[in-house]
Order: C-alpha cells, then structure tokens, then sequence
C-alpha cells in the first residue's frame, strides 16, 4: 500500500516537473510535433480496422436483437449506434488500444533512454528532462488521441452502416434518419471529455513508467507492461466515473 | 580547476563514498582509476551533478555546486561536456542533429553558423561523410568519436569521460585517448577521465586518482605510479602474474 502512495507521489512530481519553463519553445515545439506524427499516423490505421468493425458488429448485433420485437422500427439502428460509439464505443475501445500501442512505445522509448544514460545525458547538457521529453508526450497526446477518437466515430457509424446494408437489416436511409432522429450536442461533450482524460492517463502514466525506469532491459519490458496494464485500468474506472457524473 | 572536497555518498545502507578529496587542474588529463565497485563512476556523477553527495562540497573554479540553486546549476552545466561509457547519443537523431542538439538548444546562432560549427567538430574528431547516419549504423569507435564532437560543441571548460575505451579494440582506444589529450590542450580544459584501462593511464594520464572502497587510496603522476612496490595499487596495476613477472625481471636486470 505504501508503495503505491510512494509511486503517486512521485508520479505527480513528474508532472508538475513537465510544467517547468521550456529552456527553448522552438525545440518543444519540434518535439510535440514530432510526437504527434508518431501517435497520430503511428495509430491511424489500426484504429480505423478496429473502429470500423466495431461499428459493424454493433449493427448486426442491436438488429439480430431487435428484429425479434416487430414493434422496434429499424430505422432506430442509426441512431444505437450513433450513441454507442460516441459516448462508449469510440472512447473507451480506442483508449484501451492506445493504451496498448502508444503507452507501450512511449514507456519502452523512456525506459530504453534511461537504460542508455541518453536522459543523463540531456541533463549534463542542462536540458530539462522532464519538460523535454515528458512535456510533448502528453501534449502530443492530448491533442492527437482526441482526434483518433472522433476519427473513430465517423469509421464505426460508417463500419454500422456498411454492415446493416450487406446484411439487409435496413435500407441506407432508414439508417440515416436514425443518426439525425433526436441528436444531442451534449453526447459529443462527454466523448470530448472521456477523450481528454484517457489521453492524459495514457500518456502520463506511459512516461511516469518509461522515465522512472531503472535496471536493464528486463525492467524496460516489465515497465512496458506495467504502463499498459495500469493505464487499462485507470481508463475504466475513470470511465465509469465520468459516466456516473456526466449521464 | 575542479576541487572535490570531503564527498561522501550513500545508497541505503551502502556507504560508496567515504570521504574523497582531490584538486584537478586545467589544461590536464586527470585520471581516476580503481576496481569495479570502487566509487569511480559515483564520483564522478557527483561531480557533474547527476547525484548530489551527502556531504562534501564540489567547486569549479571556486563556485561550489553542492550551495547552488536549479538555475545556477544548469548554468554550470553548460560549460561541461561528457562522454559517456555507452555513448548515450540520440538513437532518433542522426549524427549531425546530435552533435548540433546543444546548439539548437542553447544558442541563437544562425544555421550557417551550426551548420560549420557541427563540421568543424566532426572534422576534429575525424569523421567524415557520417552527418547523415544514425548512430546504429556506426562502429563503437565512431560513436565515441561523435559523442566527443557532442561534447565539445559548445566549447565546454570541463570535460568529462567515463570509460571512454570499454568495448574498444587497443588501438581504436589508444586513438580516442590521443583525441581525448589533444583536446585537452588545444582547449585548456579540465578534463576528468573515469578508467581502468592502464594504457590510457601510462599514455594520457597527467595526473592520477586511486580509489579504493570509496576512499582515495594514492594520487600522483603517471611516473609516479610506476615507482609502486605494493598494496591495493600495486595488485590493481600488475593485475595479472605475467604482468608482476615482466615487472620483477625488469627491476632485476
């Protein structure tokens, strides 16, 4: 128990370190660039896979189900999955992948910078290291990670419609009278919210494991794991929350 | 001028430190010797900054580290340049972009200017025709090399190497030595060499520390050390018996 109060601590440590002033704005710049590029296009297309054939699978699910209750028109099938993938789907599927690929890259990418002394080095130089390479990661992330995610929506309402077209459970207009019937503006907000959040837990967490990393590459891998395994969790508890609060 | 004074430190229980002295001087090779375990790289972390001592206090040029705060450290430590054992360079960045790092970092020079200041460092340490490699495509004796350029990019009063020859053949390492000196000199920088290679000691070392289970067990000249009959020092330089053979027959003859 004390250990993981100890780890708290030193995790929020890290965080209020990444707030330090840049020594250089233009190098952070050039770093949360780079970052983004390699979460971002590092993660398009296995999200698109994924979201799509969640969309997919949601159809031919919720009309399997609902074609046995004559009463329920089809065209209500827009708008289940509409609302599934934006307040459940996109957020929490994409986040736990994320988890997996970019939380595990960033805590191995630290972890093996540590292991190397290349973080040392940053410093001998003078280079806030926690600015520097924690900083951009979870900027890059928060703007990235959000985006991926509303990316994820429009592929999985796609995926939906694609789906219950080839199967014949509704007609493409039916579908789309269900995604325009009763639409909330508010459903997007709490996706934004969920898609901030796991951006940050993700990307924080990875680079608390990666950075604090000591040892050989044994730890590199058990830091890796820890990063996604800790991450998955923190991601539905906090989705549950904020489902609790926000719904 | 470097002086360590008194500098002890612990990790939990583990007393590594025990008390070290010493004075290096400009413009001279100062080597820092002993067994695996002794205290050498501990030392000389502390001496950079990346661990700070218990007690004991580290002056360059007569400003002590160990008193200072975050932002007058940082200063100091752009006037120190470090090779590591492993290198460290950046495995993302190519040759050029991490020899160029600390400029970009550092400095408002122009583009031109960092474009010849990382060739003229590169040329200085012999490498040609790599600035577009990275470093996993280089030889352990060209990834010195460009972790010296780095080093020396912005023209860094203290130097800093830490084994500076492990993983290299006897004549890549005696050629690092050789650019290690000659930089030394050109620059009149205080460099401090952490090692337990004997020939960088008989080769470069203008001045010698022994540590010795955290404390500092000999200092003196290169000369000096060859005049050692026994103890730790003597076990330590004439590890092997062929070694203290060839020693014995010399004397006696």
């Amino acid at each position: 128990m004390r250990n993981i109060f100890t780890g708290f601590g030193n995790y929020l440590i890290l965080i209020r370190g990444t707030f330090a002033r840049p020594e250089k704005a233009q190098m952070y710049w050039k770093e949360m660039f780079r970052q983004m590029h390699d979460i971002g296009i590092g993660s398009l297309s296995i999200i698109a896979i994924i979201a799509t054939f969640i969309g997919a699978v949601t159809a031919v699910q919720f009309s399997y189900q609902l074609r046995s209750f004559s009463l329920v028109p089809m065209w209500w099938m827009g708008s289940i999955v509409r609302k599934s993938m934006i307040l459940e789907l996109a957020p929490t599927i994409s986040a736990l992948l994320l988890a997996g690929k970019v939380g595990s890259n960033i805590a191995s990418e630290l972890g093996s910078m540590r292991i190397s002394e290349q973080i040392d080095a940053y410093e001998i130089m003078g280079v806030n290291t926690q600015g520097y390479l924690v900083g951009p990661k979870i900027m890059a992330s928060l703007v990235v990670i959000p985006m991926l995610i509303i990316l994820a929506v429009f592929l999985g309402i796609g995926g939906g419609m694609m789906a219950g077209i080839l199967g014949k459970f509704f007609t493409p207009s039916e579908y789309i009278r269900g995604l325009q019937d009763n639409f909330a503006g508010y459903d997007v907000v709490v996706m934004l919210i969920k898609s901030f959040l796991f951006a940050f837990i993700i990307s924080s967490i990875s680079c608390y494991k990666g950075y604090t990393v000591s040892g050989g590459a044994l730890e590199i891998g058990r830091a890796s794991t820890q990063a996604v395994v800790i991450s998955s969790i923190v991601i539905i508890v906090v989705n549950f929350i904020t489902a609790f609060i926000l719904l | 001028m470097i002086e360590i004074k008194n500098i002890r430190k612990n990790f939990g229980d583990h007393q590594v430190l025990k008390g070290v002295s010493s004075v290096f001087d400009d413009g001279k090779c100062n080597l820092i010797i002993g067994k695996s375990g002794s205290g050498k790289t501990v030392t000389l972390k502390c001496m950079v900054g990346l661990y700070s001592p218990d007690e004991g206090d580290i002056e360059y040029d007569g400003r002590s580290i160990t008193q200072m705060s975050f932002n007058d450290r940082k200063d100091i430590r752009r006037e120190i340049g470090m090779l590591f054992q492993g290198t460290a360079l950046f495995d993302s960045l190519s040759v050029e972009e991490n020899v160029r790092f600390p400029l970009d970092m550092f400095t408002n020079m122009t583009e031109a200017e960092k474009v010849d200041r990382v060739n003229f460092c590169l040329n200085r340490v012999n490498l040609v025709n790599t600035n577009k490699k990275y470093p996993g495509e280089l030889s352990g004796g060209m990834k010195k090399r460009v972790g010296i350029a780095r080093a020396i990019v912005l023209n860094p009063k203290y130097l800093f190497c830490d084994e500076p020859n492990s993983g290299l053949d006897p004549k890549t390492a005696i050629v690092i030595d050789h650019l290690i000196r000659e930089l030394t000199q050109e620059y009149k920088m205080t460099t401090i060499i952490n090692t337990h290679d004997m020939n960088s000691v008989m080769g470069i070392g203008d001045k010698v520390v022994f540590l010795h289970e955290g404390l500092k067990y000999w200092e003196g000249t290169k000369e000096e050390i060859m005049e050692i009959t026994d103890g730790e020092l003597f076990d330590f330089i004439f590890a092997s018996d062929f070694l203290k053979d060839l020693r014995r027959n010399a004397r006696v003859s």
